[in-house]
């Protein structure tokens, strides 16, 4: 393999990536009343590792993140689905959300509600699918 | 119990879901999807006898009333297609359980199947158009997959164009879509078919009404088949029966639906021309099956006569014609299925596509021999096969129309049909085998049963319409007078 | 405005069109990706552009701009953003096993 000089690429992408990663879980958790929401923050956080691929070779990422996206796509999905049947157990029409506000300790007072659960599944399922396709066509040759 | 609804479309996703993470337990793999699809088909017949007892039932997605949230309706039409197609389905992985190869097994084959029936299912229950789109686009998604997944040269060459038309033919849809919202402000079936009643079909509606015609005929194949006889050719033959039985099936349910509920108004233009496709369509594929040298082509324009026979009902419009259209649209998702299934076999046993090259199959399988002569005879529409109750209530509803060309199309290309399968039947089958009785190979347990299942239903289908019927002429009622559908849907509500 | 968006429309239509009409794999899968972003401002256009507040309750007493098109064009979205990666994916095989992206030689018969 050419020996790339990418001594900045590697310096900056450290730090970038912890600021894209912050930005992909304040997107996501913004979603119910904000702009935001899972599908955004699912690709914010999916282009940072995609940048990680890109930067440092695919064999050390595996390494550190050893997850096989194609599953992390397929969890994803079937906890949307998973929330969206959820309704059918308190027999509320599919689909139905709920909300409401608790105290944490620690946190305060949040508000907290199901919809959240889909979102996790919709991030997932775009992070698994854009690092698939990423992986995909650069793990050939 | 308006939950159940959703479970065909659910169901599937979550157990193709399920599938992805047991990918090398193939025996696993077969034994949930086909239960899978055992399971749903049971509450589809109940959900199907508890729409003749309460009526049409329907679904609000989150509690959104109509018209602003998306919803779910079971009427009789659309849940007779949902258990056909999962019946379908059915037999379909069990003609794949014995010849698909472990490589497509490993490759997600099953839960890609799954997705398929999802996004049919889908459409079928759908009462929100966008919602349509979306399944109409589940449904394509896993149809790319499944006919390019085994990766020949042939199959990645004409899966490229199968996917880029039907981007295209999606792009459409999202375009009539655009119209449609921007002069109706609305996209729930029923508040559309309300709207339009309110405001009259002016011509504006008219021209986005002729958009989806267009984009459902190419998903369909009546007249813009192009695409259909390059792409159906390619993937393995579990596939070309699931794609042949379900897909175009998929575009002749949605033009029903969208030009009975939604723009029935100005039939002057708008099933006029649907009439001139069909009657096209039919001459067309006639020649098409004609000309034919290989079992495929000849089996593809077989799909594109079904087509256009189909339409004929509904370009005819009355109830009778209506209900004819579905009686014939149940055989055709049998007949098609079972008619690949038989070819695909063919071929797989001489190793042969060209007619003329394969001869005296029936000596050394002779109940292959005779189930392929009881699809020619059904599709033909000689009773007691399915085909024929269709036929003659087509044919009725065409007379009653007046549409005397679009019959005389239709009947004659009965006699095509024959002629194209009984060539086949003649060449193929009879005269001196070429294979030695020590050469042959076996045909495998559950291809047997999955023709023995088809074959069963066919006939059931033809001698046992008359315990259909109930359903049949329920659906038809529903899709003749709107106004049964709009006040289920907006009754309560508006 | 609704007037510019649409003349924006046409233009990305015509270019979509253009580029899906040329023989080249990746241009054409381009050009799908320009026509579904022109039909995208297409529904935006349609529902009328900015008529009112942002659609959350409790934000502001109203009148509200119509939040439906967008839902739709997340929708559609996020549908040609799977079809564009599989699109890409199929093309790069293809191009791996046939050895050409130019259309023009992908005509094939039943017969071989």
């Amino acid at each position: 393999m050419r020996k790339v000089n990418d001594v900045i690429l590697r310096t900056v992408v450290k730090g970038v990536v912890l600021i894209i990663l912050t930005l992909g879980v304040y997107l996501f958790f913004s979603g119910h009343n904000a702009p935001g929401g899972g599908f955004i923050g699912g690709l914010v956080l999916g282009s940072a590792i995609v940048l990680l691929y890109i930067t440092y070779d695919i064999e050390t990422i595996q390494r550190k993140m050893p997850f096989d996206f194609k599953k992390v796509a397929a969890l994803g999905v079937l906890l949307a689905t998973g929330t969206a049947i959820g309704s059918l157990y308190f027999n509320v029409p599919f689909l139905s959300q709920t909300d409401g506000y608790f105290n944490i300790p620690i946190l305060g007072e949040k508000h907290l509600t199901t919809v959240t659960i889909f979102e996790a599944g919709v991030a997932l399922t775009v992070i698994g699918t854009l690092v698939t396709i990423i992986l995909s066509i650069s793990e050939d040759d | 119990m308006n939950n159940l609804i959703v479970l065909p479309l659910i169901i599937p996703i979550m157990t193709a879901v399920i599938l992805v993470f047991l990918r090398r337990n193939i025996i696993l793999q077969r034994i949930i999807s086909i239960l899978t699809m055992i399971f749903i088909t049971g509450i589809s017949i109940m959900i199907l006898s508890a729409v003749q007892t309460e009526g049409i039932i329907k679904l609000d997605f989150g509690g959104w009333l109509p018209p602003f949230g998306i919803l779910f309706v079971a009427d009789s039409f659309s849940m007779l297609l949902v258990v056909v197609a999962n019946i379908v389905t059915i037999i379909c992985l069990i003609y794949a359980f014995s010849t698909i190869g472990a490589r497509h097994e490993q490759m997600f084959f099953y839960p890609f199947v799954l997705l398929l029936i999802a996004g049919v299912n889908g459409s079928f229950l759908t009462g929100d158009i966008f919602n349509l789109f979306v399944c109409f686009e589940v449904m394509l998604l896993a149809s790319y997959v499944l006919i390019a997944l085994g990766g020949e040269r042939v199959q990645l060459r004409e899966s490229l164009k199968y996917v880029l038309i039907n981007v295209v033919t999606s792009w459409i849809f999202l375009v009539a879509l655009a119209y449609l919202y921007g002069t109706l402000k609305t996209l729930n079936m029923a508040h559309i078919a309300e709207r339009v009643a309110e405001v009259g079909q002016d011509p504006l509606i008219t021209t986005v009404a002729i958009l989806f015609l267009i984009v459902f005929s190419i998903k369909a194949g009546l007249l813009l088949f192009f695409w259909l006889p390059g792409s159906y050719i390619v993937p393995p033959t579990a596939v070309q029966a699931l794609f042949a039985a379900l897909l175009t099936k998929v575009g002749v349910y949605a033009l029903i639906r969208t030009f009975t509920l939604m723009f029935p108004l100005n039939q002057d233009v708008t099933h006029t021309l649907i009439g001139i496709m069909a009657g096209l369509t039919i001459v067309l594929g006639c020649m098409g099956a004609l000309a034919g040298k290989d079992v495929y082509t000849i089996a593809t324009y077989n799909v594109i006569i079904g087509v256009g026979f189909i339409l004929i009902g509904l370009a005819s419009g009355t109830e009778a014609a209506l209900s004819g259209a579905i009686y014939y649209l149940i055989h055709d998702m049998l007949a098609k299925g079972l008619l690949f299934l038989l070819v695909g076999t063919m071929v797989y046993l001489t190793g042969e596509t060209i007619v003329k090259r394969m001869s005296g199959l029936i000596q050394n399988y002779p109940l292959f021999g005779w189930i392929f002569f009881v699809v020619l005879l059904t599709l033909t529409g000689i009773p007691p096969f399915s085909g024929f109750v269709g036929k003659i209530l087509i044919g009725q509803g065409a007379i009653e129309a007046g549409s005397y060309v679009l019959l005389a199309i239709g009947f004659a290309s009965s006699i095509v049909v024959l002629y194209s399968l009984l060539r086949i039947f003649l060449a193929s089958f009879f005269g001196e085998t070429t294979v030695s009785e020590e050469d042959k190979k076996p045909i495998p347990k559950g291809v047997m049963v999955s023709f023995i299942l088809f074959t069963i239903s066919i006939i059931y289908l033809g001698v046992g319409a008359e315990s259909l019927s109930v359903y049949v002429q329920d659906a038809a009622h529903t899709l003749i007078n709107p106004s049964i559908y709009i006040d289920a849907i907006l009754g309560e509500g508006v | 405005m609704e007037s510019l968006m649409v003349v924006l429309v046409g233009v990305l239509v015509s270019v979509g069109t253009y580029l899906v009409l040329s023989r080249n794999v990746i241009r054409i899968i381009l050009g799908t990706a320009v026509l579904s972003h022109a039909v995208h401002l297409l529904i935006l256009t349609v529902g009328g552009l900015k008529t009112g507040d942002v659609p959350v309750l409790g934000s502001s007493k109203g009148p509200f701009t119509d939040a439906l098109p967008q839902a739709l064009i997340l929708t559609a979205i996020v549908i040609s953003f799977a079809t564009t990666a599989f699109l890409l994916v199929l093309a790069y095989r293809m191009y791996k096993t046939n050895g050409t992206d130019d259309v023009s030689e992908l005509r094939g018969t039943s017969d071989e």
